[in-house]
């Protein structure tokens, strides 16, 4: 699989960007975000706290796919292992939100370290393959443990559990402020990484590996490093899916979970750090207002994707950054 | 499929996707507001209808739409409830307990629902049950799992439409026992709903001196099954199964292909063979085996006439295909719950004087206070005894033996076979 | 049912559902080997393949067999035409770049569901097969009296079962012929190798493409015929296909045809000799299991050739 943007003279320009130019928008976007929330109708508010958990998972992704040009198909094991890891020992041993979340995040880290260490012997297509893989036993295990997970079914996390601190995380305005905390420090987390010499090794790596390790770098442990921290945020928005929302089940473990980041990224842009915001929120109306007219709705999703791949093809902040904003992190 | 606005007329003035049911259809040139006169208000009823459009169980899903329209059409023929017309607003879940989640959320703060109302397959339901109660919108499902009954969705969630799978399953042991052997071998696909009908079918079994000899659980992602057949012992007396999905067909014709023509006796749930004609090529074998229905799809020699009524409303023939298509095949034993549920919602409309969302608490009491639902059109299935503590309703459970390429009922539980002890008290659950 | 009987079914079963995949994944394997990209709607046009069958058989009525030589014919053809199509008006407009490749097919393969959910419907729906008949197969066992022939119960399968694996073989066969012998296979071999220098030498590459794309859907359709009176056709019955050959073609290492062959006839036959030794999830999750190790331990797949 060669590296997404493949032709691009803009990736030396990051150095070079005022330096004012990227905080400010990522703190922008944040801002924004504060302030639409006493805008926007309690409906919107309700589905941008759901884009933004989603969006976290969309840019742990893009750290593997985008900066990295690793082609996951078996991300749903990492959003799935945060699920759980936080959703188990709430409801079976009655554990508190937050050495939960602690407990989804570490489980997330440690099969992402695991699944890092034996599928990164492989790559292209070989390693979509080995992650399609682990992903659906890990699926498969889920319904094999039926007895705990309840399988396909699932099971909820009651409303009273979930408390942090005093905030009732199922009030609207907490749940969205909670989201948006979560999305925030992934944005900004993923802003600087790019900035790092390890961020910047990631990209030398997506645009040649052969050179990035003639150049010395240890390539197979940045791999490494980029699907930890890349499961990890994935795991984080499971875990905060499940705490937020109320319910885990095995569905977020299938093949179509695995598909959907990957599907977000590459509508939104790839390699850049605002484009898996944008491809969520773009897929999650897309589906919602073409359901309003029609119950054929995925036919428009449809057509809208194969659109998207004729006319923009390096995703819609991609299109921007060709277009408008070459600094564009 | 195309087009939301499909078979009812509309609201003067609404263009939207909205559909009022048959508002027009029936009551002619009348005007509107002179047909619903006594309503202080006649803004309609809005009920939420999430639906499996898409995604496995759109099979069912078209077949909940039908039912739910004709359920519509005929509350508005008969003026509403108090006085109101109702609207369905149907919303596709993709059979996914995320976007289950989010259609419920869509029903509450976008298209300001009074109720959400509908859906089957398990996950979707506890997926979407706790939004439902957070947002604080009475969720009416018709699932038949044994989710509400086991006490861990909440207060605004209730099942008072279809029975639950721990109720029929248990009331099958004794006939199964009697009748057909009491070495039993059960074949279930391998995720809840399928563990569901293990446990509780092995325990209704040995209470009656039978044993379970193996159970095979099949992975849900399996399209071929053959190859888990070996795994029946010789001595077993009957095969139990039970499967859900697009390869149901498949697994019933293996069965019946393994076996050839010395088969132990077989019982099944009907869920393997929903919305599949009986006389499917490779079925001859089902001849005189057994099957649980929800509710006879076969019309009976003693029809009711409330079952007649039931079947012209829906557009079912007496085989329980479509009267337009006679290889449309319904999925009878389910589909009379949407019917059946939205008959309560207006009981319990009318019992609480419902007026608007500020009265969803009363009327999920005056659900709550019901209990004897008797045999009557609007429960043509038969009739039944809701229990308010666990939100859940409990009724009749038939057994029909395919003759002759239809399915004859044999047998009849009654409702006390089916009651077992509450696990749960929603009442105790503060509004 | 005793050990010996079961492996002896297991193993038939097992060698149905490699026939299958085989078709499917040399389908694939031939997009993939000479156009280089990852068609997601793969899956799709098999289902359409089983779709199309059954409404060609139910349009002919008659004599099941009748029904099902006009399908077999019909049905891959027409999909091979939609394939190319799509080749046509899709994939050369973005230049078979692979991630936008995956995407579109993405979008296609939504396309494709919704539209054979608005015109089939959601229903699974059977076609008849033009024989079948349950063959009972006999076991030796050592009783009283020495060796002695039994007919364990439910050991057997059916003429038409066997008659898939039949069929797979004779087409993968004349499949080879084309490919090796043909002036059509010499050109789509000559693609593979080297597109540009093909091109160079006046091979209309873009043409070439189109065939290559329809012929692969065409062959997934034709493994969707075959399949569809055992397992009836459903408007979401590509996924497991899609998975299947996705995973035969990676094994058998890229673009190798015989390893595509190979790997598939694995796949099959030890997703149901698995199946005897565990319990069904259990021997689901290994036999998954067993294909990400070999990958992790042979990432060029099985016949693939070492990257140097």
């Amino acid at each position: 699989m060669s590296p997404p943007a493949g032709e691009s003279p803009h990736w030396p320009a990051v150095g070079r960007t005022p330096r004012f130019r990227s905080p400010l928008l990522h703190a922008g976007i944040i801002l924004g975000l504060i302030v639409i929330h006493f805008i926007l109708p309690e409906y919107h508010n309700g589905n941008l706290a759901r884009i933004m958990v989603l969006a976290v998972y969309a840019m742990g992704y893009n750290i593997l796919f985008g900066y990295t040009g690793l082609l996951s198909l078996g991300h749903a094991l990492f959003f799935a292992a945060g699920m759980y890891g936080l959703g188990l020992p709430m409801h079976l041993l009655g554990a508190t939100p937050a050495p939960a979340f602690l407990g989804g995040l570490a489980t997330a880290l440690v099969v992402s370290a695991v699944i890092g260490f034996l599928a990164l012997r492989t790559s292209g297509v070989a390693f979509m393959i080995v992650t399609l893989m682990f992903a659906q036993a890990g699926f498969l295990t889920v319904l094999l443990f039926g007895e705990y997970t309840r399988g396909d079914e699932g099971f909820v996390i009651q409303q009273a559990a979930r408390q942090v601190a005093g905030i009732d995380l199922t009030d609207p305005s907490n749940r969205y402020f909670a989201a948006l905390t979560l999305f925030g420090v992934c944005l900004l987390l993923i802003a600087w990484l790019v900035q790092t010499p390890f961020g910047r090794c990631l990209v030398a790596i997506r645009e040649n590996e052969e050179r990035a390790r003639l150049l010395g770098y240890d390539v197979l442990a940045h791999k490494l490093g980029a699907v930890i921290i890349s499961g990890t945020m994935s795991g984080a928005a499971g875990a905060a899916y499940a705490l937020l929302f109320g319910y885990a089940g095995a569905t977020f473990a299938s093949v179509q979970y695995s598909i959907l980041p990957l599907l977000w990224v590459l509508l939104g842009g790839a390699g850049t750090t605002i484009g898996p915001f944008i491809g969520t929120v773009f897929m999650f109306y897309l589906i919602d207002l073409a359901s309003g007219v029609t119950s054929a709705y995925m036919l428009i999703a449809g057509l809208a994707l194969v659109l998207l791949t004729i006319f923009a093809p390096q995703g819609l902040a991609g299109e921007l950054r060709r277009r408008l904003m070459s600094w564009l992190p | 499929m195309l087009d939301n606005r499909s078979r009812t007329g509309h609201l003067p003035g609404t263009m939207t996707r909205r559909r009022a049911i048959g508002t027009l259809a029936a009551v002619g040139s009348l005007p509107l507001a002179a047909r619903f006169a006594q309503a202080q208000s006649s803004e309609p009823i809005r009920i939420g209808f999430q639906v499996h459009r898409t995604g496995i169980g759109a099979a069912y899903g078209r077949w909940y739409d039908r039912t739910t329209e004709a359920a519509a059409r005929r509350i508005n023929d008969a003026g509403g409830i108090n006085g109101r017309p109702v609207e369905i607003i149907a919303e596709d879940d993709g059979t996914d307990p995320k976007r289950g989640a989010e259609v419920v959320e869509k029903f509450a703060t976008q298209h300001n629902c009074d109720i959400a109302f509908g859906t089957l397959f398990s996950h979707v339901v506890i997926g979407s049950a706790p939004r439902a109660g957070e947002l604080k919108i009475p969720y009416f499902v018709v699932s038949e799992g044994h989710h509400v009954a086991s006490g861990i969705l909440n207060r605004y969630t209730l099942q008072p439409g279809i029975t639950d799978v721990k109720s029929q399953v248990e009331a099958m042991g004794p006939y199964v026992a009697e009748n057909l052997g009491k070495k039993v071998t059960m074949i279930f696909p391998d995720f809840a709903f399928g563990h569901d009908h293990r446990d509780y079918f092995s325990a209704s079994i040995e209470r009656q001196g039978g044993t379970v000899v193996e159970k095979i659980a099949i992975p849900p992602t399996e399209t071929a099954f053959t190859k888990y057949f070996p795994r029946i012992p010789q001595d077993t007396e009957v095969v139990y199964h039970v499967m859900v999905g697009p390869a149901v067909l498949t697994f019933v014709k293996e069965l019946g292909e393994f076996f050839g023509p010395s088969s132990p006796e077989i019982f099944g749930f009907i869920d393997s063979l929903e919305a599949v004609d009986i006389t499917s090529p490779g079925l001859e074998f089902l001849e005189g085996s057994y099957f649980w229905e929800g509710y006879p799809r076969y019309a009976q020699a003693d029809q009711t006439e409330y079952d007649k009524a039931y079947r012209a409303a829906v557009g079912v023939d007496d085989n329980g295909a479509a009267l337009s298509d006679s290889k449309d095949v319904s999925t009878y034993a389910h589909m009379f719950g949407c019917w059946e549920t939205l008959n309560i919602v207006k009981a319990g409309m009318e019992a609480s004087g419902y007026a608007g969302p500020d009265d969803r608490a009363a009327l999920i009491e005056a659900v709550e206070a019901m209990t004897d639902l008797p045999h009557s059109l609007d429960h043509p299935q038969g009739a039944k005894v809701f229990n308010g503590r666990t939100h859940q309703v409990f009724g009749h459970q038939y057994i029909s033996r395919v003759n002759e390429g239809r399915l004859d009922v044999v047998h009849t539980t009654s409702i006390e076979d089916t009651l077992y002890e509450d696990e749960t008290d929603y009442t105790a659950q503060a509004f | 049912m005793d050990f010996g009987p079961h492996l002896i079914l297991a193993t038939l079963e097992g060698a149905i559902t490699a026939a299958v995949i085989s078709l499917t994944a040399v389908g694939l394997s031939i997009v993939f080997g000479i156009m280089r990209i990852v068609n997601v709607a793969h899956g799709e046009f098999f289902m359409l393949g089983a779709i199309i069958a059954w409404w060609v058989a139910t349009a002919v009525g008659g004599h099941p067999a009748v029904g099902f030589v006009v399908a077999i014919l019909v049905a891959p053809a027409t999909v091979g035409v939609i394939a190319a199509a799509t080749d046509w008006l899709v994939l050369r407009r973005i230049t078979y770049d692979p991630e936008r490749t995956i995407v579109a097919t993405i979008g296609l393969l939504y396309i494709i569901q919704q539209a054979t959910l608005m015109t089939f419907g959601p229903d699974a729906r059977p076609v008849e097969p033009p024989f079948n008949r349950r063959l009972a197969i006999p076991w030796v066992e050592f009783g009283d009296g020495g060796l002695s022939l039994v007919w364990p119960w439910g050991l057997g399968t059916t003429s038409y079962k066997l008659a898939v694996i039949v069929a797979a073989v004779v087409i993968l066969t004349a499949l080879w012929l084309v490919m090796k012998r043909t002036r059509l296979g010499l050109i789509m071999r000559a693609t593979q190798l080297d597109s540009e220098m093909a091109m160079a030498f006046g091979i209309p590459v873009t043409r070439v493409y189109a065939v290559v794309f329809g012929l692969g859907a065409g062959l997934a359709a034709l493994g969707a015929v075959l399949i569809v009176p055992v397992q009836q056709a459903h408007y979401l019955m590509g996924g497991d296909p899609l998975l299947l050959s996705f995973i035969a073609v990676i094994i058998g290492g890229l673009g190798s045809l015989p390893g595509t062959l190979v790997a598939a006839v694995l796949i099959g036959l030890s997703d149901g000799i698995i199946s005897v030794f565990f319990s069904p999830t259990l021997a689901k999750i290994l036999a998954t299991l067993l294909v990400a190790f070999v990958l992790v331990f042979r990432p060029e797949g099985l016949f693939g050739r070492r990257k140097t």
